[in-house]
């Protein structure tokens, strides 16, 4: 039997290519590698929801999961930059994406297009990404309001990652500010307000302790690694 | 999202207990599935056996209730295993690697005689 959302989902793949990197992107941390699930994190496992009503926005469900997926990245808080091919978001797809505060190296990792419909669409991020596990994004109607949502079950991939996360304000902040400030920006551009319901649940406390070993992945580690590698990399392309 | 159809039932063979999964698992699954599982995972069961021979549909919401039951299985230190996905549904296991932790096999039997 064939199942409806045959054609929602991507096929498997053992390890991610890039096709194409836009000229003012950074790729690292994304082609050759494989992705990583909530299973291979070593972290927390947290559940954690995040829902904008869209009071008084005459907007359907499949009109705010157009618009978010043809301007995913304009929804985004300042810092961050997601750079997706032509195709957008659809499954399989591959994007880039490049954070960082000026002056330092940038921070770059990516996302896989797992699953998109036309009222959801989802990601999972290559090892080395902070956090493995399914990310999904969708809209739907509650009692003729429509609903923005982002729910993840995720866990930080290392050890690094995960003390990074516990630490007060500023692992809140990278966890849970950007999906809070992404929905913000999508009720602006519908005029409702920005005020974004939050649930964090962690399902599991314990530490998956066999997955120290992706602090190797880490991208932050391998970002820094490949800034400090560029003035070489320009040298030996112009002896080319 | 799609209107979400669950249907669950429970049995028990030997050591395991066995959900057997009809429909959509998305999302809106989450009581049904949290309350199948209470149901197959008591009584000092081995492991818990999904059984998705009559999956429909299953969107990457779905997905996320399995890392939940992995999770609870884990807890209690019984071992989750699957059988009857078809071809396409084994491609999400992989592509999620969920395949990694979630015992996969041919048939009920064989998922089973595993859990003795």
């Amino acid at each position: 039997m064939t199942g409806r959302d045959e054609a929602y989902w991507a096929k498997p793949v053992r390890t991610l290519t890039v096709r194409t990197v836009p000229a003012d992107a950074v790729n690292a941390n994304v082609a050759g590698r494989r992705v990583a699930g909530a299973a291979q994190g070593f972290g927390q496992l947290w559940h954690k929801r995040f829902r904008v009503r869209l009071d008084g926005a005459r907007v359907s469900p499949q009109e705010v999961i157009r618009v978010w997926k043809d301007r995913f990245g304009d929804f985004w808080p300042k810092g961050a930059r997601v750079f997706l091919p032509a195709a957008g978001i659809a499954p399989g797809e591959i994007g880039l994406i490049n954070a960082g505060v000026p002056g330092a190296p940038t921070f770059a990792t990516g996302i896989l297009v797992i699953y998109a419909d036309d009222v959801s669409f989802s990601f999972i991020s290559p090892e080395g990404h902070p956090f493995t596990g399914p990310i999904t994004f969708s809209a739907f109607d509650d009692d003729g309001t429509t609903v923005a949502e982002v729910e993840e079950f995720t866990r930080a991939s290392d050890p690094l990652w995960e003390l990074l996360m516990i630490l007060p304000f500023v692992g809140g902040k990278i966890q849970n500010g950007q999906w809070v400030g992404t929905l913000g920006n999508l009720a602006a551009h519908w005029g409702a307000a920005a005020d974004v319901e939050t649930r964090i649940v962690c399902l599991d406390r314990g530490r998956q302790w066999s997955q120290a070993k992706n602090v190797w992945h880490n991208a932050g580690i391998h970002s820094a690694i490949h800034a400090i590698g560029a003035p070489l990399r320009r040298v030996a392309r112009r002896v080319d | 999202m799609a209107n979400t159809t669950t249907a669950l039932g429970v049995r028990r063979i030997g050591d395991a207990g066995l959900m057997d999964i009809r429909g959509d698992v998305t999302a809106q699954s989450e009581p049904a599935l949290a309350e199948a599982f209470a149901e197959a995972s008591s009584g000092g069961i081995r492991a818990v056996i999904l059984n998705f021979s009559a999956l429909d549909y299953m969107n990457s919401g779905g997905i996320g209730l399995l890392v939940t039951l992995l999770v609870r299985a884990n807890r209690q230190k019984q071992r989750l295993c699957a059988y009857g996905l078809n071809e396409h549904y084994r491609q999400i296991f992989e592509l999620t690697r969920l395949d990694e932790a979630i015992a996969i096999f041919d048939s009920e039997q064989a998922a089973v005689g595993a859990a003795r």
